[in-house]
């Protein structure tokens, strides 16, 4: 996670040095997303047809954006953090109110998917979903089968039980460098609440990660899609469609790997991660104008065809691809759905607890 | 300061001419601006990070509270100087994981800055000791690689030193190992990567007080049949000191809160001060705690090079 984003940090840098020389009146729109997570050809189309220049800027967690929002002044007119994060940074005063007025589009998006997100953004006042997916198991199936002998992985258990985890070893497992994403996992691997600050809870959560422990071979938030792709690693908690991605990228390469994805059937994490305006930014005009852009049925169904996420935009689901639509990874049917869970933003109180567990398992200390 | 405004003034209570006077001016302009350069870039900005160790943090925009500002007026001002406290710098210490990754900091940044001399010490003796004429080429060759991003050269490290990478590649080749070296995400990847990134911090200054060198000195320590060893170690190491403590300083402070080396090369298991700076900092938005850790990190730095100085100051003026 953290590599990556110093990668990003220095070519953003490095942009916004060669980007700061545009005209006044040009109309400008200063753009902070997830890296590889939109088809660079709906930002050509969008200036195109507006005739707004984007200034397009990447990260890859959401404390970065975080400190950059907290900081103040980021210059930033579109952001995407992910629901828990947003529904503390709206607390703390960062976003300003969408005007819905000037996003007619707004009619698109699916009921479903407003119904949760509005438990991170009450009315959904200050944000519009842009993607969302699920926390789950991406395998390599191939090596899987060697090692267990089957390969059908459909429960937590594969990763949370140490004599399973254990003849994985070898071949490599990866895991999410994110407390907030596998405290929770291990709570419901417990059949615990998912979303509990008990510290009692949260030490269960933290024995039975420092069971597998050893079996890990590393703690990193993006560097799997590569892993897995090679076929370097068997195993690894992550992001659906970076698992996706990295099953694409397995399969252009031809050299025999193939990768699975499963959502366990003990629930597994929903995620959001939500289109908002800084209350500062500089171009609220041309934020509005992209946002309503974004959830233009045909538009957004092109950024989860080449993402390979799900999006929070009924129309669209025409011009998805079928394969994705039909794909109950990425689309997951109502069954699967209702076991799906989400996550709320801790307290400091909990949080500090929660990243003093993370540092004890990850480094032993 | 106060010692260099009394010896800068005598020379201008004796300037009677005014040429003179302007050139007390002068002088004293340039004494000043490093100074003032201290002053704006490293007293404000410390004074700023240390009233925020004094905060505590909250759901806001900056997230700590009180912010001190005149919006209350200046009631309002030093009402907020009351609600500071030192509850930050307790809770470093009633958990060993600031203490040890401190101690973890200061060890790796030591034993980095011992490999960095052995290193680099007989580089620049090579340096020194070349043709008048080649030291210039030389001495860009140090520089070099300045010219290309410190990010790309740390990550080009981890293409060499990976399983599957450069260095396992060319050993098994060569029948050198029987087996892939576990190098990357060890203690060892560190210090490589370490030694390799501040390399020239210490190549230059030995280089510089080595080049001063008279090499008489060593000629005249052979004619009287002094061993070349030990006329290194009587001769040209004393003489060199400045330039290796200049060096050692300059590799071991940046060291110790070095964050993007052991970040990239280490592996998760190791605890630095600097990752557990970031930890407070993005992973808990606690940026009181998070000041607190950057304020010890340099009392750690400083007191230890303050004693140092003094105790040189007070062999210094022994030797008058």
């Amino acid at each position: 996670m953290i590599r990556k984003a110093l990668w990003l940090s220095a070519t953003s840098a490095f942009l916004t040095l060669f980007t700061m020389g545009g005209h006044a009146e040009d109309r400008v729109v200063n753009v902070f997303n997830w890296s590889d997570y939109i088809d660079s050809s709906v930002i050509e189309d969008f200036t195109k047809q507006t005739g707004i220049k984007v200034v397009y800027d990447t990260f890859d967690s959401n404390e970065i954006l975080e400190t950059k929002l907290l900081a103040g002044g980021s210059g930033y007119d579109v952001v995407v953090p992910s629901g828990n994060f947003l529904a503390r940074q709206i607390q703390a005063g960062v976003f300003q109110k969408l005007d819905k007025s000037k996003l007619p589009n707004i009619s698109n998006m699916w009921d479903v998917i407003s119904q949760r997100t509005a438990k991170y953004d009450p009315g959904n006042e200050y944000s519009v979903n842009y993607m969302w997916g699920t926390v789950g198991i991406g395998y390599n199936v191939k090596k899987v089968q060697a090692a267990l002998g089957t390969d059908k992985i459909d429960s937590w258990d594969v990763f949370f039980n140490p004599d399973t985890l254990a003849k994985l070893k070898d071949c490599g497992v990866y895991v999410l460098d994110s407390p907030a994403d596998m405290i929770p996992a291990a709570l419901k691997y417990l059949n615990l609440d998912p979303n509990s600050t008990s510290a009692d809870d949260i030490a269960k959560a933290e024995e039975a990660l420092l069971k597998v422990r050893p079996y890990i071979r590393k703690f990193h938030s993006s560097e799997y899609i590569n892993a897995l792709a090679n076929g370097d690693i068997c195993l690894a908690i992550g992001f659906s469609g970076d698992v996706f991605q990295a099953r694409n990228r397995a399969e252009e390469a031809k050299q025999g790997v193939e990768i699975g994805y499963s959502v366990p059937k003990e629930g597994a994490q929903i995620w959001f991660d939500q289109m908002a305006i800084p209350a500062d930014a500089p171009h609220v005009a041309e934020a509005h104008e992209l946002i309503n852009y974004m959830m233009k049925p045909e538009v957004i169904a092109k950024s989860s065809n080449f993402v390979l996420y799900a999006n929070g935009n009924k129309a669209s689901q025409q011009f998805v691809d079928k394969a994705i639509l039909d794909d109950p990874a990425i689309y997951p049917d109502d069954a699967t759905v209702q076991k799906l869970y989400t996550v709320q933003p801790y307290d400091p109180k909990t949080q500090r607890i929660i990243t003093r567990t993370w540092t004890k398992i990850v480094t032993g200390q | 300061m106060t010692n260099i405004a009394a010896a800068a003034s005598p020379s201008a209570e004796t300037a009677a001419l005014p040429t003179q006077l302007a050139k007390g001016f002068v002088d004293r302009l340039v004494i000043i601006i490093p100074y003032l350069w201290l002053l704006f870039f490293f007293l404000v900005p410390f004074i700023i990070v240390f009233k925020i160790s004094l905060s505590q943090t909250a759901i806001a925009m900056p997230p700590y509270m009180p912010v001190l500002d005149f919006s209350d007026g200046i009631s309002g001002y030093f009402a907020g100087f009351r609600e500071l406290n030192f509850d930050n710098y307790t809770l470093l210490t009633q958990d060993a994981l600031y203490f040890n990754a401190y101690v973890t900091s200061v060890i790796i940044a030591g034993i980095s800055t011992i490999l960095t001399l052995i290193v680099g010490y007989p580089i620049a003796y090579g340096m020194a000791r070349a043709p008048a004429t080649v030291r210039p080429i030389l001495l860009m060759l140090v520089i070099l690689p300045f010219w290309t991003s410190f990010l790309i050269r740390v990550y080009a490290w981890i293409g060499i030193l990976k399983p599957e990478g450069l260095l396992n590649e060319l050993l098994l080749s060569l029948h050198i190992v029987s087996d892939k070296l576990q190098i990357l995400n060890t203690y060892n990847a560190i210090f490589i990567g370490i030694v390799y990134s501040y390399l020239p911090f210490m190549v230059l200054p030995l280089y510089s007080s080595l080049e001063k060198m008279d090499y008489l000195l060593i000629e005249a320590a052979k004619d009287l049949g002094c061993p070349p060893t030990s006329a290194f170690w009587k001769i040209t190491f004393p003489l060199s000191l400045p330039g290796v403590i200049a060096g050692c300083l300059l590799v071991f402070i940046p060291a110790v809160g070095e964050f993007v080396i052991p970040d990239l090369l280490g592996g998760s298991q190791t605890l630095m001060i600097g990752r557990t700076l970031w930890n407070e900092f993005f992973n808990n938005r606690d940026w009181p705690v998070s000041s607190a850790v950057a304020v010890i990190l340099l009392l750690v730095l400083i007191i230890p090079i303050m004693f140092f100085q003094q105790a040189q100051a007070r062999a210094q003026e022994q030797g008058k």
